[in-house]
């Protein structure tokens, strides 16, 4: 390579600049950068020590793991794509729907208020259900038994937009999701799903979010598979999609027949992701690529 | 009697196609057995074309092989993975039975613990339809990315 160069300057730059593309991807590309998330001056909490039990020393944000110029979007509200939907969400909080001739506003007021938080422990135990529920369950819980309104479909305009509105009212807040008590079965459910190796690629979630974060597939920089920043606008979507649409692009990927979106395995599954991130600060709706 | 006749010939020609493929079909992929990391006999019997056995590396529906490992010798292609180590003079490291082997079910020549995918491996948990029972790869596949991986010289 070293006789290439000398006989042809510019066949040596371009020999020079695929050995570093190969060579130096390790030395510019391993591992999350050090960028720091401030949103409206507000610093977010992108890396911290694991939480018991992880497998991680240190945990981080996936905005950690994008570009710059990703990153700056999410920096910025009037630049962060998703907060078309916070505004449509905020329009639907107050709008009268169903039967029962009520909006999300007549119980729940200021969402500034009463939703602080709340996506923050999602998914949440359900003591009339018996089991865990999600934002968008909540969501449809509360538009067909109070609102006796029809729920919206999973990944529905409406519903992306209800859940960026909610969600954007927990940013910067940690994350902090109960996996003790009846929550106990369906984290280790959840668990057992994310070591499991499934699909034609035989792979699962760990083999690549646990083994090999911060490396590189192809063109892509894995990151820890965090969930703190959905829904999240995706450029490759174009438009925001909810924690089960990921998931299941993650399984057709390994050719594996998806489970259910807000089925129980994807619900379980959502419990123990969102695990990993315990203390992670909420960027609802995040962007990414 | 033409009717006849042409009834028993199809049946000839069945008998005669369904001995050929017995005797010259590729060796399917549950009945490949792996012995210490080697698999000396190619599976279809026949050298694979190293021109080939590039384009399904790369292909990315096919070997993939870029997802995960760097191939210096493919410069027109951009982005090559980390996951796994580079595939750079990997011919200097093993031998073809090793390399027929790996490709055919990594997890069985090198480590159930590695993340490489079985190339031509049928059975797996919770498959897409489409793929279901299918190997990624055809046996003429794998012989052509072996004979290719054989290029890879430092």
């Amino acid at each position: 390579m070293a006789t290439k160069i000398l006989k042809s300057k510019r066949f040596g730059y371009a020999v020079v600049g695929l050995a570093c593309a190969a060579a130096c991807a390790t030395a510019a590309f391993a591992g999350p950068n050090d960028n720091k998330l401030t949103i409206d001056g507000q610093e977010y909490v992108t890396e911290l020590p694991a939480p018991e039990g992880s497998p991680f020393d240190t945990i981080y944000s996936g905005w950690r793991f994008r570009n710059e110029a990703t990153q700056a979007m999410e920096m910025d509200d009037f630049d962060n794509p998703g907060f078309t939907n916070v505004e449509s969400g905020e329009a639907l909080w107050s709008k009268v729907d169903g039967e029962a001739g009520k909006s999300c506003a007549s119980c729940h007021n200021d969402a500034a208020e009463s939703m602080k938080g709340v996506r923050a422990q999602m998914p949440k135990w359900n003591e009339k259900a018996g089991k865990p529920v999600t934002l968008e369950q909540t969501i449809n819980g509360c538009r067909e038994n109070n609102l006796k309104a029809k729920p919206w479909k999973w990944e529905s305009n409406e519903m992306l937009s209800m859940t960026a509105f909610i969600g954007s009212k927990s940013r910067g807040m940690p994350v902090k999701v109960q996996t003790d008590g009846p929550m106990k079965s369906w984290w280790e459910k959840g668990k057992k799903l994310y070591y499991t190796r499934v699909g034609q690629l035989d792979m699962s979630c760990a083999g690549c979010h646990e083994d090999n974060y911060g490396k590189m597939i192809r063109a892509d920089h894995l990151s820890q598979g965090q969930i703190n920043g959905f829904p999240t606008y995706r450029s490759k979507w174009q438009k925001l999609g909810s924690i089960h649409r990921r998931f299941k692009g993650c399984m057709k990927n390994i050719r594996a027949q998806p489970y259910e979106v807000g089925g129980e395995e994807f619900v379980a599954l959502e419990l123990y992701v969102a695990s990993r991130g315990q203390g992670l600060s909420v960027e609802s709706p995040s962007v990414r690529n | 009697m033409q009717r006849a006749f042409k009834a028993s010939f199809a049946g000839l020609m069945t008998v005669t196609l369904l001995s050929v493929s017995a005797l010259a079909g590729p060796i399917a992929p549950d009945k490949v057995k792996i012995t210490d990391g080697e698999l000396k006999t190619s599976l279809t019997g026949k050298p694979g074309s190293d021109v080939k056995g590039a384009e399904w590396f790369k292909n990315r529906k096919l070997g993939n092989c870029l997802a995960c490992h760097v191939n210096s010798k493919m410069t027109d292609e951009q982005f090559h993975g980390e996951i796994g180590p580079p595939l750079d003079g990997v011919a200097d490291r093993y031998s073809e039975a090793q390399l027929r082997a790996i490709v055919v079910n990594a997890k069985a020549a090198l480590s159930d613990k590695t993340l490489m995918p079985g190339f031509y491996v049928s059975h797996y948990t919770d498959p897409l339809k489409k793929f279901a029972g299918k190997p990624i790869l055809t046996a003429e596949q794998v012989e052509d990315v072996v004979a290719y991986l054989k290029t890879l010289k430092e």
